[in-house]
Parts: structure tokens; C-alpha cells; sequence
């Protein structure tokens, strides 16, 4: 199976009050097309930071990220967003859906980057998958906790990506609707044979995923195939 | 895959500024009514200056009622007499004098001016009389035309009489519009008409009487009037007589009204430059809330490039709306001008639409939005995507050189909007150039209290104190931006202030009654014992006699005048060569006079050598002379040799006789004159008693009645300060909204640390004195500096725009000074009101901190 995503040596640091933090210390691992992989550790483990590197959002001090083919540290700010647009999904845990636009723009606005002429059909029925068909006109402090990560889920699949990164996905929410999302983040990823990634500390839903890595400190404490399939 | 960006092309910019902008209209309304406001002030004032200007010069034929006009203070010689022959086509003279009037069989008697006209003048424009006859038939019947306010005012009908001088008129009828009249000239002396060949009878004629004549032409048509001037004037010059074409008097009555124009350009440059600020803190409050927009944004793979250009178009709408809407605004403001300044002028202000100061507005709103928004619309290009999974994540080192090149952008947008205002680029440098250093000096002066603060911390200070104290100086502290904004603000509005009562002042005649309230003109040297005499048994005192020589210029530093007159190089200001000087003398300085340069001489006791005199500063520097210097005035046929003695700085605003050239006690005194007596009346009845009795016994004499002129031109400038005070009014808002603006700035910074506090336990009443200490101070810094600023700035102004004294008012430091602080203190306690009532969590939220 192909890597579509290919961590080598990852190094990351900041500078807090004068002196030098280290994030992200030799990481190194890789996640092929098609599979669930699950980043988990507890907070101030660097997964965040992880998740931030692999998808282009920010750069490492050392160390190479190769996504979808492309060595990130190659492209400029706007050629990774670019490739962002292109082959990327995301989902937060604060949903991050734009407050100013209506859930069927928000839904939209992936596809119209890419200058899709159908992307407001596309998105409507993405939003219909999601069960939210009848809000589509609604803004997002117009819905629900849940209903928002619905939408997020929409966004994340509308633009077809080949990768998805979940920071967190039900973070937010309480169990009952997170399981929802959760199943509906799954089927909608089986669906479109994307790969996912899932930063989580939530040990229920990173089991559901083939891979797991343990972040300890900014280190690999271990990485383990789950067996899921 | 595209290499550098997405497929997104610049519809899609503008759908998304569109759908975003929708949602945000609340907020973007802060933004769009600064520019709403400060483009109004610019078009009404730009509209009405042009309308005033077209007017003006549209009517100059009706304003004169001639092609033009020969003028002197003689009548015509025989050469120009000569000049005036050959001219042919329709022609009319003039003899035009204030005089006093009574009215047999009234009581009181009337300050006037005779207009005594021979021939069909008016040529253009109209005589409106009443009855309508009378315009026509006043000449044949020897009546007089009299102003249609003053005969209401004393009773009078048409078939009344009114006596000037020796003759009694009837009155024909009522003088209801003649060109060149005002309501303030003629509230002051009525205008009265009268047939030419009555004038003799009169006995008005005769030696120190202030006449002009002047002769009207009508020119046929197809007659290019430059050529004429060029041609005629320099011989007219010679003979003391001047040509004048319809488009000067246009010209000169512009001029009367630049300095009112210099203040209103002044407020609409203010009023524009405060919507400025309020733009940039606007977009600087609307851009920190856009960070999560922007950031999820380019997170979904949309460029920099394309973040900055949605903000940039909904900007540069914005910007274009309010233009628009402001540019709508101000053409109803510029409605309510003409009725205000109705009395000023001697034309009719139709209410007329130019598109230029219009479309100025429009591009204006646009342009100014786009500049001014640019420095926190480029915040966009540096938020990193990475903002979404961490908040707090600090954006990309902004580039210095961007920041540098917008900077210098917004100068040369400031620069171009006031070179374009004032019509003087030089002096729009100097505009930018105060406004860039006030700019440098409150930065300075806000670092300078960090560190002072800093330094000499008050550890011994309470909680709160300390706490507040510290909110100035701590890292994301707003002391730099905060008195930034309040300082500027404050100076552009207290500058407004300052240059209001400055020219107001100027206007102003000294409330505290002037010690003289009659002054009795043209009293003949022969009178003055007599008049004196019917003065002082009325228990009124003389209270100033100054006795008046006319004499002209014949030599200035041993070059005759003729010649000079003839030279085309010269540098020597005209009027100085043809001026008849009304010189007085005496033995010391008056209260409106300062010696600038050499030595005042008191009486010319020598009796050798050429007369030491006192030239006002002025007449100096117009003649070219300077102390030690030599001029040879012909004293009515006399020559006599002067030397430059001393000369003065005169406060020609005030009211009372002020002279430009002075002469020792000893020279003059035998030479023909005649005098001015001023004398002080307590009350209306014995003054209207006197003046009535010395126009009957003397004619020839003019009383002025500054009890009656204080009324007229107190009305006058009440109307002027509600006009300037409107305007400021304007400006003034804008600077609440640019206040409301930067205080709101800083409400990101202190939400969260009050939240903070709050969970730490700190009770309501603690966080209210912590931020009302804050704001306090950050207001009562800045609004003082402000003030402090804009006396020196309206200092600068005063010497370099409006060339006058100027003596700062109190109100800016007793009123907008706590005003301002007071504002601060409030918006800012008002935006911690949501962390007072609600538990922090929630405010964390709704606040997105």
C-alpha cells in the first residue's frame, strides 16, 4: 500500500521566555492511503503540534514531511495551501466553521477554491448526508454543538480529499452526540476511501483505528497496529 | 495540482467579501459612518465654495451693473476725462459718500451712503424699487431712492422727505435691490440714490469729503476687456484713476470671504483626517476579529494573497458606500449654507449640484478607506493557518519595508488630500509635516511614561492602583495605541476649537463697550471748536480729537513715484503708489500699536532735516522701506521730505482709528485737515439727540454709531459661529466615533485579563476601579497632550495660515480636556461591563479570547 504520508526526523522547538522548548523531538513514522490512524497521548505531548506539521500548517526546525507525494518543506506558504485545498480535509474540535457564512457556504467554500462550477450542489447534498439537508441556509450560531461538527464533517469530505486530519473531533461535545459524529465521521471516511488522522486522548476512539501512536513528552513512546480493520 | 494556488478566481473574492460583509454590517457600520461624516464635511464645504465662487462670478456683470468702471478719488481730469470720451457706448457716473441724513418731520437721523448717478446704470442687474416707476423716473423728478429697511425702520413713506446735507429729497421710492448691496453694508449705512445733478446742492462737495467717483461703461459687444485694461490702466494710474473689470470685483469679494473659507477647507481636512483615524482603528478592531475567518481560511488552502484581497474589497467598499452616502449628506448639509450666510453676500445662491466636489467625496471615501484600512488589512497577510489548532499562535514577523512603504503611503495620501484642499502643495507639506511630528511626539511621549512608570513603579501603591498601573506597561499593553488615538483625536479637535476663537476673536469687537460710541467723521478744521462746543454742554466728553492730513506718496528712496509707476520691473506694491494716505499725528503710541524696529519720535522739535515718521508694517514692506530710509509725500501741493523713523505692528481688527503713517507733533499742524472726534453717549436717547442736532447744524459730518453697528455685526457673527460651530460639530463626532473605536481596541487585551482575575476571585467592584483607573489615565494622558499639541499647532496656524495673533481660550483644557477622559473612562468601563455581569466562562466564549 502507497505512504501518503511520510514523517522523517521530525524536530520541533519554540522559544518560550528567552529559552529554547522542545516540542517534537526524532519523529518518524509514515500512514498509508486508505488507513485510520490514531495520534494519542496526553496534553503538552506535542500531538497538536504533530498534526500541525503533517498538514502543512506550520514548519519544523528539522526533519521532513512528505503529504501526498510532495516534501512540504519544498513549498512556499501558498503552495502548501494549495496542496491544502486540494487534497486535504480537516475537523477541529472548536468545529472552526466561518461565522459569517451560512452552513451550505461553509460547506461550499473547499469546492469554490477549486473553482468548481457545481460546488453549491455538491455541498447541498453533503449536508443532506449529514442529516442537516434542512439547515442549510442556517448560520453556525444558529446550530447546535453537534449539528456544527456535522457540518465541519461536511466541509472536511466536500473538496474529496485524499487525506483528513481531526483534531480532536469530539472534544466539544458531549458522549452521546460525539458517538454520532464519530460513526458518521467513519462511515463518511469508508465511504470515500480517504485516509484519516486523529489527534485524540480519547482511547475509545483511537481504538477504532487500524494505527495507534502514543506521544509522550514530544517523543514516540510507541506505535502500535490496532488490528481494527 | 496548480504550483502556487487555487482555482478560486476574483468572483469567488468577491462573493466571499459579499457573504462575509453581510454578516459584519454591524460592525463595519463604526467604520463606514467615520468616513460617512468626514466626507460630508468635505463636499458640503467644497460644494458650497464652488457654488459661492460661480455665483459670484456668474453675477460680477450684476455686482458691478457694468462691463467696468473708471474709479477715482477726484473727478476726472482732463485726460481722463479725455479717456472717458473716447470710450463711447453707454456710459453713467457716479459720486458715492457716506453721509448723514434726517428726515423732516421724523425724529432720528441715519448714517447713509449717497449714491448720486447720472445715466441709465444699472446696466446690468436690476434697480427694484417700489413703486416700480420710481427706478426709472427718480432722475427726471429729482427724487431720492431709499432703502427699503431704513424707511421701515423710521416710518418714513414714498412722498416723505429726507434731507442730506443742504437739500431736502423727496423720496421717490423705496430701494428694495441695487447692485452691490449686502444687508450687513447696508445695515450699516442704508443706500440712498439720488440724481446726479442735485449733488451741487447738497454743499456735501467740498475739500476733505471722501468721494469716489466712478464711471460706469457698458462695452459693445465683442469688446475683449483684458486688452482695454492693459491698455488704459497704466495711463489711468498715472492720473490717479483706476479701471476696474466686472471680474475683479468678483475677485475681491472672493477674497473677503478666504479666511472663513481657509477655516472651513481647515474642518473638512480635520473632519476627513479624524474619519482616517477612525478607519484605521476601525479595521484595526474588525481585522482582530477576523483572525479565526482567516486562519480557518487559509487552513482550507486559500492564499494570502486571497484572505488580503476579501478584506481589501470589502473594505474598499465600504469605503465607496460611505463615500457615497457622505457625499448625499453633505450636498443637504451645503443646503442650509446659503441661508446662513445670506447677509454676507450681495448675490442670491442658487442651490446648485457640482459633480467635482461630489465625485472628490466618492473617491475620497474609497481612496482614504483603502490607505488608511491597509496597515491592519495586511495583518491578514501574516496570520498563520496554524491559529486554528492553537490559539494565541503569534502571527509571521510583519515585513518592516511593507510597513515603512504603507506608512509612507498614507503621508502622500494625506499630503494630496490637503495640497488638493488648500490649493497650496507647499503648505499642505507643512500640514503633513505637524501632523506627522504631533504623531512621533505621542509616541514619545507614550514611551516615555512606560518607562518612567516603569522605573519609578509605586510598589507601595494598593492592588488595584498597582494592578492598573501595571495594565500600561506589561507585554500586549494598548498605552502606545490608546494615546495614540485619544492624543490625535484630541488635537485635531481642539485645533479646531483654537482656530474657531481665534477667528471668532478677531471678528469680535470688544464686548466691554468701547470707551467712544459716536465718531464724528470729516469734522472740518473750521468745525472743530464748534462741534467741540456742542459736545461738552451735554455733559459728554470729547474723548479723542485725532486731526487727519491727506497726502500721497511723491518719492520713495529718491526715485519718484511717476517713475516707478512706469517701471514694468518693479517690485513695489501698486496701491502704495496711488494710495491717498489719511495721516494723522501725535506724540505717543495707541494700545493697537507695538514699535517693531527703530525709535519713536514724539515731536520734530528740530525743525531740520527730513520728518522722522512711523510707517505701519504693512506700508514697509509694501513700499520696500526700512528704517533710515527716505519718502517724499506731497502734502495737498507741498512736498515734504520723511525719513523712516520707527515702525510699527498695528491691530488693524480693532475698533477704532488705526493709521498706517504717523506723523511728530510739529509738522502738520497748519497744514489743511480735518478731524475725528469720538465721544461717549450713555444711552440711546442722548445719542440719537445729539446726532440729530449736529446733523442739522453741521451736514458735512458722519456720525458713526458703534452702539448701532455692535448690534448689526453681533447679529452678523452669531450667524458666522452657528456656521463654524455646525461644521466643528461634525468633526467632533467623528472623533467620538475614532474614541469609540480605540477604546474597543484595547477590549481584547483586557476582557481576558479581567476574565483571569474574575476566576482568581476578584470581586466586581475590584476589576471596575482596576479598568476605570486604566482608562483614566490613558485618557487624561492622552486628551492632555492632545490639547498641549494643538496649542502649539494653532499657534503655527495663526502665523502661518490666518496671519494673526493668537490668544489660546481656556474652554479646549476646562472642557474637551475632562470631556475626553471622562468618554475614555466610560467606553472603556462599558466594554468590561459583559465580565462584571456574566460568569468568565462565558464571556471566554462569547468573546472568543
Amino acid at each position: 500500500m502507497s505512504k501518503i504520508l511520510n514523517v522523517h526526523q521530525l524536530r520541533k522547538t519554540y522559544q518560550s521566555g528567552g529559552s529554547e522548548l522542545t516540542v517534537l523531538e526524532d519523529i518518524s513514522f509514515s500512514v498509508s492511503s486508505g488507513t485510520t490512524y490514531a495520534i494519542v497521548g496526553p496534553s503538552g505531548s506535542g500531538k497538536t503540534t504533530l498534526l500541525g506539521l503533517c498538514a502543512g500548517l506550520d514548519t519544523p526546525n528539522s526533519g521532513s514531511v512528505a503529504l501526498c507525494g510532495r516534501h512540504l518543506e519544498d513549498l512556499s506558504e501558498d503552495q502548501r495551501a494549495a496542496l491544502r485545498n486540494e487534497k486535504v480535509g480537516f475537523i477541529f474540535q472548536n468545529f472552526q466553521l466561518l461565522p459569517t457564512l451560512t452552513a451550505l457556504e461553509n460547506v461550499s467554500v473547499p469546492l469554490e477554491l477549486q473553482g468548481d462550477s457545481k460546488a453549491t450542489e455538491v455541498a447541498r447534498n453533503l449536508l443532506e448526508k449529514v442529516g442537516l439537508g434542512d439547515r442549510t441556509h442556517h448560520y453556525p450560531s444558529q446550530l447546535s454543538g453537534g449539528e456544527q461538527q456535522r457540518v465541519a464533517l461536511a466541509r472536511a469530505f466536500s473538496n474529496r480529499p485524499e487525506i483528513l486530519f481531526a483534531d480532536e473531533p469530539t472534544g466539544n461535545l458531549d458522549e452521546q452526540t460525539g458517538e454520532r459524529v464519530v460513526r458518521l465521521l467513519f462511515d463518511l471516511n469508508q465511504e470515500a476511501g480517504t485516509t484519516l488522522v486523529i489527534v485524540t486522548h480519547d482511547m475509545d476512539l483511537a481504538s477504532r483505528c487500524n494505527q495507534l501512536m502514543r506521544l509522550q513528552g514530544g517523543r514516540i513512546l510507541e506505535s502500535v497496529n490496532t488490528g481494527t480493520v | 495540482m496548480s504550483q502556487s494556488g487555487n482555482s478560486a478566481g476574483t468572483p469567488w473574492l468577491f462573493r466571499m467579501a459579499w457573504r462575509d460583509g453581510r454578516a459584519s454590517l454591524k460592525r463595519l457600520v463604526l467604520f463606514m459612518s467615520a468616513i460617512v461624516l468626514g466626507i460630508a464635511a468635505l463636499v458640503s464645504i467644497q460644494n458650497f465654495g464652488r457654488t459661492l465662487e460661480e455665483t459670484i462670478s456668474g453675477q460680477s456683470r450684476e455686482l458691478m451693473g457694468s462691463d467696468y468702471l473708471i474709479d477715482s478719488d477726484h473727478p476726472a481730469n482732463q485726460r481722463v476725462q479725455g479717456i472717458i470720451d473716447s470710450l463711447g457706448g453707454p456710459q453713467s457716473r457716479e459720486v458715492n459718500f457716506v453721509s448723514m441724513s434726517i428726515f423732516p418731520g421724523k425724529e432720528g437721523s441715519k448714517l447713509i451712503r449717497v449714491r448720486a448717478v447720472e445715466g441709465e446704470y444699472p446696466f446690468y442687474g436690476e434697480l427694484r424699487t417700489q413703486p416700480e416707476s420710481a427706478a426709472s423716473d427718480y432722475q427726471a423728478s429729482g427724487s431720492a431712492l431709499v432703502d427699503a429697511t431704513m424707511m421701515l425702520q423710521f416710518g418714513l413713506q414714498p412722498g416723505d422727505s429726507i434731507k442730506i446735507g443742504q437739500r431736502v429729497f423727496p423720496i421717490g421710492g423705496r430701494l428694495l435691490e441695487a447692485p452691490g448691496n449686502t444687508v450687513v453694508s447696508t445695515s450699516v449705512a442704508p443706500a440712498v440714490w439720488i440724481p446726479y445733478h442735485t449733488l451741487e446742492a447738497t454743499g456735501l462737495v467740498q475739500t476733505g469729503s471722501r468721494l469716489e467717483y466712478n464711471y460706469y461703461f457698458k462695452a459693445p459687444p465683442g469688446t475683449d476687456l483684458e486688452i482695454l485694461y492693459d491698455k488704459l490702466d497704466p495711463i489711468l494710474d498715472a492720473e490717479d484713476a483706476d479701471l476696474d473689470l466686472h471680474t475683479d470685483t468678483s475677485q475681491r469679494l472672493g477674497r473677503r470671504f478666504e479666511n472663513v473659507g481657509r477655516f472651513l477647507k481647515l474642518v473638512a481636512f480635520i473632519a476627513l483626517l479624524l474619519g482616517c483615524l477612525g478607519i484605521a482603528s476601525s479595521v484595526h478592531i474588525y481585522m482582530k476579529e477576523k483572525r479565526a475567518f482567516i486562519a480557518v481560511l487559509k487552513c482550507m488552502g486559500a492564499s494570502r494573497k486571497q484572505t488580503f484581497l476579501i478584506f481589501l474589497i470589502q473594505i474598499a467598499g465600504i469605503g465607496l458606500l460611505g463615500g457615497i452616502i457622505g457625499s448625499s449628506l453633505g450636498l443637504v448639509l451645503q443646503q442650509i449654507f446659503p441661508r446662513l450666510v445670506r447677509d454676507f453676500l450681495p448675490v442670491e445662491l442658487d442651490w446648485a449640484t457640482h459633480w467635482g466636489p461630489v465625485f472628490l467625496g466618492i473617491s475620497l471615501g474609497l481612496l482614504m478607506a483603502v490607505l488608511f484600512g491597509l496597515l491592519p488589512l495586511l495583518s491578514s497577510w501574516f496570520i498563520s493557518p496554524l491559529s486554528v489548532l492553537r490559539i494565541g499562535e503569534q502571527d509571521s514577523p510583519r515585513s518592516r519595508r511593507l510597513t515603512a512603504g504603507v506608512l509612507f503611503l498614507i503621508l502622500l495620501g494625506i499630503w494630496g488630500v490637503a495640497a488638493q484642499l488648500l490649493g497650496q502643495p507647499i503648505r499642505a507639506l507643512w500640514f503633513v509635516g505637524g501632523i506627522a511630528l504631533t504623531f512621533l511626539l505621542l509616541t514619545g511621549i507614550a514611551w516615555g511614561l512606560m518607562r518612567m512608570i516603569r522605573r519609578y513603579f509605586p510598589h507601595s501603591w494598593g492592588f488595584e492602583a498597582r494592578q492598573s498601573l501595571l495594565n500600561l506597561f506589561r507585554p500586549n499593553n494598548q498605552t502606545l495605541v490608546l494615546i495614540l488615538a485619544i492624543g490625535i483625536g484630541t488635537f485635531l479637535i481642539s485645533t479646531l476649537y483654537f482656530t474657531q476663537d481665534m477667528l471668532l476673536a478677531r471678528a469680535k469687537l470688544d464686548d466691554a463697550t468701547p470707551s467712544a460710541n459716536l465718531i464724528l467723521l470729516d469734522v472740518q478744521a473750521e468745525q472743530e471748536e464748534a462741534v467741540e462746543e456742542m459736545i461738552l454742554p451735554r455733559g459728554l466728553p470729547v474723548l479723542e480729537n485725532i486731526p487727519i492730513v491727506t497726502m500721497r506718496m511723491d518719492q520713495i528712496k529718491d526715485r519718484k513715484v511717476d517713475d516707478i509707476r512706469k517701471d514694468t520691473t518693479r517690485t513695489i506694491n501698486g496701491w502704495i503708489l496711488n494710495h491717498e494716505f489719511r495721516v494723522t499725528y501725535r506724540d505717543s503710541l495707541i494700545p493697537s500699536e507695538r514699535l517693531l524696529e527703530g525709535t519713536w519720535v514724539p515731536e520734530y522739535e528740530t525743525a531740520e532735516g527730513p520728518v522722522p515718521i512711523s510707517l505701519s508694517d504693512n506700508v514697509a514692506r509694501d513700499a520696500e522701506v526700512s528704517v533710515g530710509d527716505r519718502i517724499v509725500f506731497n502734502v495737498q501741493g507741498v512736498l515734504m521730505e520723511t525719513e523712516v523713523a520707527s515702525i510699527r505692528e498695528v491691530d488693524w481688527g480693532r475698533l477704532q482709528l488705526n493709521f498706517s503713517v504717523v506723523f511728530p507733533r510739529g509738522v502738520l499742524e497748519e497744514a489743511p485737515r480735518f478731524h475725528v472726534l469720538t465721544t461717549y453717549a450713555p444711552n440711546e436717547d442722548t445719542s440719537a439727540r445729539f446726532q440729530q442736532d449736529l446733523v442739522r447744524a453741521y451736514p458735512n459730518i458722519s456720525v458713526l454709531d458703534i452702539r448701532q453697528l455692535l448690534s448689526v455685526v453681533s447679529d452678523i457673527l452669531d450667524k458666522l459661529s452657528w456656521v463654524i460651530r455646525f461644521m466643528a460639530f461634525f468633526s467632533i463626532l467623528t472623533g467620538f466615533i475614532v474614541l469609540l473605536g480605540a477604546v474597543r481596541t484595547s477590549k481584547f487585551q483586557r476582557i481576558r485579563e479581567s476574565v483571569l482575575l474574575r476566576t482568581l476571585g476578584a470581586k466586581s467592584g475590584q476589576i471596575l476601579r482596576i479598568t476605570a483607573l486604566e482608562y483614566l489615565f490613558l485618557g487624561a494622558i492622552g486628551s492632555l497632550m492632545g490639547v498641549v499639541l494643538a496649542l502649539l499647532g494653532t499657534q503655527l496656524l495663526a502665523y502661518g495660515v490666518f496671519e494673526m495673533n493668537f490668544v489660546p481660550s481656556w474652554i479646549p483644557f476646562l472642557v474637551v480636556f475632562p470631556l475626553i477622559s471622562f468618554t475614555v473612562l466610560i467606553i472603556g468601563l462599558l466594554n468590561s461591563r459583559a465580565v462584571l455581569k456574566s460568569p468568565p466562562l462565558e464571556v471566554l466564549r462569547k468573546e472568543g479570547v
